[in-house]
């Protein structure tokens, strides 16, 4: 890593579908992961449904792109924030959430979790901590 | 280029040649595609493009170049996942002509 990489962070904040936001924003995130910039996703208010499990648009007739977000890892994107508060008001857990892992290079290939559950307080200094704050 | 004719059948493709719909993709399709791209299908031609079907339908994106070449190192070796390599085998660009053949959507972020 040189000097020049930023934190970035995507905010994401709009339910998976109904709007392109959702979407648009994992694909900006895929596109600038080729930038090797230091790169973290959160999730607040709706933002959170993005990562639910068992998604199913059939009926809607759009495509579900949330096997999309088990990729990020080949993409070194491996910081995925949650909100618990917005969890909470929407009666989700962390069970609710698909499992999305990565695999650390640095740890002779370990596999682990990429979704971290935070607080609301956490959430605050974790986008006060960044250089380049993206929202959707 | 908006079609490909395979065993009778019409197959509609953009105008870059990128099938339209892909459950019509079949891997007597995969050789008539190829052939436009001027490529002799051979093993690895092959294992690249089944990985790129495979990596599709688990995550609904082609993989850009980096984590394709990096997970063909890690599935088949260094001698063969590498940039010189894969170039060779798909001169015009491993995910962007692979995808083509694999009948997969052009890489997300490749113009």
């Amino acid at each position: 890593m040189s000097e020049d990489v930023k934190k970035f962070l995507y905010l994401n904040r709009k339910a998976p579908y109904g709007t392109i936001y959702a979407l648009e924003a994992l694909e900006v995130v895929l596109i600038g992961a080729a930038f090797d910039q230091d790169v973290s996703l959160a999730f607040l208010d709706d933002g959170v449904f993005q990562l639910t499990k068992g998604q199913d648009t059939k009926e809607i007739g759009v495509k579900n792109f949330s096997p999309t977000f088990r990729a990020l890892g080949d993409y070194e994107v491996t910081k995925l924030y949650v909100e618990k508060e917005s969890l909470d008001e929407r009666g989700l857990s962390a069970d609710d959430l698909q499992e999305i892992m990565y695999e650390d290079e640095d740890d002779d290939w370990a596999e682990k979790p990429s979704i971290h559950i935070v607080s609301r307080a956490e959430m605050a200094d974790l986008i006060a901590d960044q250089d380049v704050v993206l929202s959707f | 280029m908006s079609s490909y004719e395979v065993n009778g059948q019409t197959v509609e493709a953009d105008e870059e040649g990128y099938i339209t719909n892909l459950n019509e993709w079949s891997e007597d399709l995969a050789k008539v595609i190829a052939e436009v791209e001027d490529i002799d299908m051979n093993e690895e031609h092959w294992a690249v493009v089944n990985f790129l079907r495979e990596y599709y339908e688990e995550y609904q994106i082609a993989p850009a170049v980096r984590v394709l070449i990096k997970a063909i190192k890690k599935q088949m070796g260094p001698e063969i996942g590498n940039n010189k390599y894969m170039y060779e085998l798909f001169p015009y660009g491993p995910a962007k002509q692979a995808c083509k053949i694999a009948g997969l959507p052009k890489p997300t972020g490749c113009v």
